[in-house]
């Protein structure tokens, strides 16, 4: 494989690159490029090794002495906090569901990858790590990428030693399979419920430790703010959502593994309370939001079905192994019964488009040609808006190959579950999907320590923006969320914890005062609006104009256009607002008020981003830029880099920091799936 | 189609709650029952009532948030979770009473939502394995037998939604604790602490205050996940084991 | 051992294991209870299908069956003194009884701690009548078998006024009268529901019920001993009302 042979890991491959184009003129404030990512250096096999060799120790009877606020309990907080909490550091861990076990890590099906190379087939680090890479576009650090790789391995050891029920093969070692395109047979699975089941051992590991007394949880807690004093995180302010009170949480150290922001679409793959109140009110307090427009789109979702939906349901990935995909040819043909459409009357586009990988080729451009042809108006199912937005994924073949026991053998699941959703059931009609948002690559940005640039705030999990560059492999999310909580974190966090217990923090300091008052003010500010509509409504809207504008395919003139459309609906959200109830009480609408302002303000931010990113790169397409044959078109000479945006003030206008993409190890190569 | 709904309305756990009566329309039956429930709080909103509290999250039957008691039934009339039960399994102008799941070890929070801490608690008493993190041996340096792997899978697909306690009639939580119990015994990695485990976990159980269970078998049927009621001849294997041993 | 090292042993916190419910013990458990229950409830299962067997002598005539009573006193001799055996087995069956009673009155007063709160409607999915009415079953038994003791074994109460000493004549007299007939009969019924449940549900508790087959099987078990133990019971009184059994 071209591109694949190790270079010596010390000399630049790459220059860094210089913006030519300014699309976002005028939206923004150009800043300093970023030069400190506590990158580590030497050949990129030993990096991290050597790095957990000069992270200074804490010693042991200090532990007990930190204080460690963890939010979110999802794969990279639930795993953190048990790992923190054995090592003997105090946590506190905060969700906002009624137990860690619901957060929305639960949800991923598919599975996660490890270069175990157990079916000898070729796999190493070195590949998982170039497959990764490669699949991010070139636009990730090489280093976390590596180390993500690297410790792959000891995460399904320590999930085997949790009693994580992966799949086996009748000789009862693990089994793995090929997943989301990749040509080796890498990713782990516990049939569709992968993320379940790391999850639930993740949480059983907390669990344990609550038992102990080492973890103190806190559920149905919402944080709100972050404390920052004298440029260090020491603490939040979270609001009980039961009883509606405020409440201060100090320490020496926080980490947010809150998740990610795909919920600014409204129509996600994503829990209806996932949010970016953490993320953001971080970033308002100076964390940087880096890449925040990368977002992932997953073809293989359930359509839309109507103008109520308040959710859009994945299905897993690995469907696209034994279905086809395919629309009618001829537009007349989209309202009839599939069975009724002739072989000949189909079009098996990927299959066509793209003869070697067919309906493997990667998430981003499935659903990019799923889009055109129901754009060019041979979508199926039924009319939402102006277009059916559907394609088939058809099973027959595989059912005639392996029988309808076969099949549900392997995805009996799914098919109940499309079936549930839908009516339809899928061994006899052909399903149908769609692309919906699913995941993002954008997040607060973080140093190879996962340290934001405020000292003392580490971000892990999809919260950060890492390791996934500008698009996200199949089974890798699961991957970095336990890598971070469970090998990095642990190992980085205690370079920094090295240093404390810091000086003590008492509730009466300006710095936490001013906290508690600015959170206590917008709550206040909610309830006394006393408008018309509800934050869903306005929930709704903002996600119309982002996924019209910011999803899939982004243009100039149409970012522009959204930029000035969420600009309006800010300024409608604050005068017409209607929250009911109080802010004593358990308040759903309240809740979802807090988070519906911060994604607006986050919006905007994302298609400032998008507008200054002038190329097709990973998950997003520009329509400025594709080649000839109306394929993505990347530049690297003017992007390689890593935009982490400084919130700029209520006013003002948000900061452009660059980090430069150094390539020692790998050269970048423009891809084709052709 | 239009429907009459009786919901338990209860402003917070110590207030006295009761039934209400609203009534929604134009419900399309492509609608699951929470967006049933999002139609009729966008209404109360607009009217300056107080939208119906209910919990919920992922939306797609894996969370276990939800849990409601539609028309007696826990998650309604067909084996899912709440969340993705459809209105096409109903009829227009029906009547739907709505409860929270009823249990004295889950006290109700507000209008539909319990607090189910108690299952967390019963997993902090045993429901794990202590591998720290760091410690564990190559993952197949351990074979375990496909059958084995097999039953522990399904048995661990248990969501936590707590159907089975607002469905046993002696509100006994027996199948979610014989759920993990059955996943990890069926494990070699768990079988350094099987017996302990099941001491520890039935008694925070019972310390709960769950019921005991009789064998009635509601859970099983209510249950999302269709957990067999096996897990709780397993439960009650391992716990007479633990009891010949003198534990 | 060095100072650093005593550190470290007092924040470990995974050498030992936490236990949140402090003397919890397998013994103590509701599990146990069932347990008790279960093997009480098999030593009724073996007591009733002796003495139905030992009943349908009545086919036999008179001689047969007074013959029986009295060989029932008898076995043992001279080992044991009169009637020895048979006081064993009574202390069995009593010691049985308490156990089984207790168990049940504690059990059942968990179950209603454990719902406070009734629901305003609740339907059930797939249990059987048998498995919700094994209170009222039992409560049902009790007071037959009182009502029994008083009849035959203890007291000797001839309702129709005749002879008393002698078993045979005493069974034919009561069951010549109705409406001692119809009550023998509701008690069958009683007794049938309670093992049809009672049985699957005893080799549940004891854990035997680990597959699908077995499960199939104890529930089997539960409709044969059902209708061989009532049939068999009601056949005499039946008989004797309908002139086949005479004195
Ligand atoms: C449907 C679906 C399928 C997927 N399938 C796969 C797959 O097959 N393979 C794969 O690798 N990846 C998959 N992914 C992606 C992957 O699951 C996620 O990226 C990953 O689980 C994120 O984990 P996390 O720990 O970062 O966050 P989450 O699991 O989302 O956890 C977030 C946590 O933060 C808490 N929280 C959030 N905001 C606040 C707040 N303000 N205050 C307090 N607490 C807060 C929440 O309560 C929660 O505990 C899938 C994702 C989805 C949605
Ligand atoms: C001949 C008489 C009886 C027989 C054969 C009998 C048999 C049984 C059996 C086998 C069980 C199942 C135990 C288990 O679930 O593991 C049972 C349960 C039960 N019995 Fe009885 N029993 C008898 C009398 C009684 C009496 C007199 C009472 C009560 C006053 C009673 C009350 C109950 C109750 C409430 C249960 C269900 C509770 C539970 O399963 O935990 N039974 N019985
Ligand atoms: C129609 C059914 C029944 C008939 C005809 C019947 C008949 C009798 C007779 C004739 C005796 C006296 C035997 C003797 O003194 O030697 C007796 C005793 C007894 N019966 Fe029954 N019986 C019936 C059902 C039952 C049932 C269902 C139970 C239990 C649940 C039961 C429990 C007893 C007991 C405990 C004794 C006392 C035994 C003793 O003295 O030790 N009987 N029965
Ligand atoms: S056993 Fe079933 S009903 Fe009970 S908590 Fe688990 S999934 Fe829910
Ligand atoms: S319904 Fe209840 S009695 Fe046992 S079998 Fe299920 S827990
Ligand atoms: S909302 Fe998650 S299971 Fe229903």
């Amino acid at each position: 494989m071209a591109g694949s042979t190790l270079h010596d890991g010390t000399t630049p491959l790459n220059s860094a690159s210089v913006q030519t184009s300014d699309d976002a003129h005028g939206y923004y404030t150009p800043g300093e490029n970023i030069v400190d990512a506590a990158a580590p250096t030497g050949p990129i096999a030993d990096r991290w090794t050597t790095r957990k060799f000069e992270n200074r120790l804490v010693n042991p009877a200090n532990r007990r002495k930190l204080d460690v606020i963890i939010v979110g309990t999802g794969l990279a907080g639930g795993a953190a906090a048990a790992t923190m909490g054995e090592a003997g550091y105090n946590v506190k861990s905060f969700c906002y569901q009624d137990s860690p076990r619901r957060a929305h890590s639960i949800a991923a099906q598919g599975g996660i990858n490890a270069a175990k190379n157990y079916k000898e087939d070729g796999d190493s680090t070195f590949r998982l790590f170039y497959d990764t890479v490669k699949g991010g576009d070139y636009r990730s650090r090489e280093s976390n990428v590596y180390r993500l790789a690297e410790v792959s391995v000891n995460i399904i050891d320590q999930c085997v030693a949790q009693g994580v029920p992966f799949a086996r093969d009748y000789g009862g070692l693990l089994d793995n399979r090929s997943f989301g395109g990749v040509q080796v047979s890498r990713t782990f699975y516990a049939r569709g419920q992968t993320g379940q089941q790391l999850l639930l051992g993740a949480y059983q590991a907390m669990e344990r430790q609550v038992a102990a007394g080492t973890v103190q949880q806190f559920t149905r807690h919402e944080m709100l703010e972050l404390i920052v004093v004298d440029g260090k995180a020491r603490g939040i302010i979270a609001r009980d959502l039961v009883s509606g009170e405020i409440e201060t949480h100090l320490a020496d150290a926080v980490v947010l593994a809150s998740g990610g922001y795909g919920n600014v679409f409204f129509l996600s793959t994503n829990a209806m309370g996932s949010n970016v109140t953490a993320t953001w009110r971080a970033h308002r307090k100076g964390a940087y939001m880096a890449n925040p427009c990368y977002t992932q789109i997953h073809p293989t979702c359930i359509p839309v079905s109507g103008e109520h939906q308040s959710k859009l349901t994945l299905m897993s990935e690995s469907l696209r192994n034994d279905g086809r995909i395919w629309v009618p040819k001829k537009a007349e043909d989209c309202e009839k019964d599939p069975r009724d459409i002739p072989e000949e009357d189909r079009d098996y586009y990927l299959e066509r488009i793209y003869p070697a990988f067919g309906n493997l080729v990667p998430r981003d451009i499935a659903s990019r040609q799923a889009k055109n042809v129901c754009d060019e108006g041979r979508g199926v199912g039924p009319t939402v808006g102006d277009f059916r937005r559907g394609v088939y994924l058809d099973f027959t073949d595989a059912i005639a190959r392996f029988g309808d026991d076969g099949i549900r053998e392997k995805y009996d699941n799914l098919f109940d579950m499309y079936a549930r959703i839908t009516g339809e059931n899928p061994y006899e009609v052909p399903m149908r999907i769609y692309p919906a948002v699913h995941y993002v690559m954008g997040g607060l940005w973080v140093d190879y320590h996962l340290q934001s640039n405020i000292t003392g705030l580490f971000v892990t999990g999809e919260a950060n923006f890492s390791d996934h560059g500008a698009n996200r492999l199949g089974a890798s999310a699961l991957m970095q969320g336990l890598a971070d909580g469970y090998f990095v974190l642990p190992n980085t966090i205690r370079d920094y914890l090295a240093d404390g217990p810091f000086p003590a923090v008492t509730e009466e300091h300006e710095a936490v005062v001013a906290a508690r008052e600015q959170v206590e003010s917008r709550i206040a500010r909610f309830l006394s609006i006393n408008g018309t509509r509800s934050a869903d409504s306005y929930h709704k809207e903002l996600g119309q104009i982002m996924w019209e504008y910011c999803g899939m395919e982004r243009s100039e003139p149409g970012l522009r256009k959204a930029i000035d459309m969420i600009q309006q609906l800010k300024i409608d959200f604050w005068t017409n607002l209607k929250v009911l109830g109080t802010a004593e009480s358990l308040n759903q609408s309240l809740e979802k008020a807090g988070r519906v302002a911060d994604f607006i303000e986050l919006g905007e931010l994302m298609c400032i981003d998008a507008l200054n990113r002038r190329e097709s790169c990973g998950g997003h397409f520009r329509a400025e830029s594709q080649t000839d044959e109306g394929e993505a078109l990347r530049h690297d000479e003017e992007f390689a880099y890593v935009a982490a945006w400084e919130f700029g003030g209520d006013e003002g206008q948000p900061v452009l920091h660059k980090e430069d993409l150094i390539y020692t190890a790998i050269e970048m190569k423009q891809r084709s799936y052709k | 189609m239009n429907l009459t709904l009786n919901i338990w309305r209860q402003a917070h756990q110590d207030a006295a709650g009761a039934m209400h009566r609203y009534h929604v329309t134009d419900i399309s039956e492509d609608m699951s029952f929470l967006e049933m429930l999002d139609v009729l709080n966008e209404d109360l909103n607009v009217k300056g009532e107080d939208p119906v509290a209910f919990d919920h999250d992922c939306r797609e039957g894996i969370c276990g948030s939800c849990d409601l008691m539609i028309d007696g039934q826990a998650h309604g009339p067909e084996v899912t979770t709440t969340c993705q039960l459809h209105m096409r399994s109903f009829t227009d102008g029906q009547e739907i009473t709505i409860e929270p799941w009823r249990a004295n070890a889950f006290p109700v929070i507000k209008d539909l939502i319990v607090d189910r801490s108690a299952f967390d608690r019963i997993i902090q008493a045993g429901g794990y394995v202590s591998a720290n993190t760091g410690s564990a041996p190559e993952a197949n340096s351990v074979p375990a037998p496909r059958d084995k792997a097999m039953r522990a899978f399904n048995v661990a697909t248990c969501i936590g939604c707590g159907a089975c306690v607002a469905a046993c009639p002696n509100g006994s939580a027996s199948l979610f604790l014989g759920a993990k119990i059955t996943h990890l015994g069926e494990l070699p990695q768990g079988q350094p602490e099987r017996y302990t485990r099941v001491v520890d976990m039935v008694a925070q159980h019972d310390h709960e205050g769950f019921g005991g269970c009789t064998n009635i078998g509601e859970c099983s049927s209510a249950c999302p996940k269709e957990i067999p009621l096996d897990v709780i001849s397993q439960l009650n294997a391992d716990l007479r084991t633990a009891l010949r041993q003198g534990r | 051992m060095s100072t650093t090292d005593v550190k470290w042993v007092l924040v470990a916190t995974t050498d030992s294991r936490p236990t949140l419910v402090k003397g919890s013990r397998a013994s103590r458990s509701t599990i146990s209870l069932k347990l008790m229950m279960a093997v009480s409830g098999l030593v009724f299962i073996g007591f009733v299908l002796s003495h139905m067997y030992g009943n349908l002598k009545a086919f036999g005539g008179e001689e047969k069956f007074n013959d029986y009573a009295e060989h029932l006193r008898t076995i043992g001799e001279p080992l044991l003194p009169e009637s020895g055996l048979l006081w064993i087995l009574r202390l069995g069956l009593i010691v049985s009884l308490v156990v089984h009673v207790t168990s049940a009155l504690i059990l059942a007063r968990r179950a209603r701690a454990a719902r406070p709160v009734k629901y305003a409607v609740k339907k059930n999915r797939h249990s059987s009548i048998s498995s919700r009415t094994m209170r009222w079953g039992g409560v049902t038994i009790l007071v037959f078998l009182v009502w029994h003791l008083l009849n035959f074994s203890i007291g000797k109460v001839n309702p129709a006024g005749g002879e008393t000493d002698n078993p045979y004549t005493l069974m034919v007299d009561t069951f010549d009268l109705w409406w001692m007939t119809i009550i023998y009969l509701v008690a069958m019924t009683a007794l049938a529901l309670h093992l049809h449940h009672g049985t699957w549900s005893a080799a549940q508790t004891l854990g035997l019920t680990n597959t699908a087959a077995s499960r199939t099987r104890a529930k089997l078990a539960g409709w044969v001993l059902a209708v061989v133990v009532a049939g068999g019971f009601s056949l005499v009184p039946l008989s004797v009302l309908l002139g086949i059994i005479e004195k």
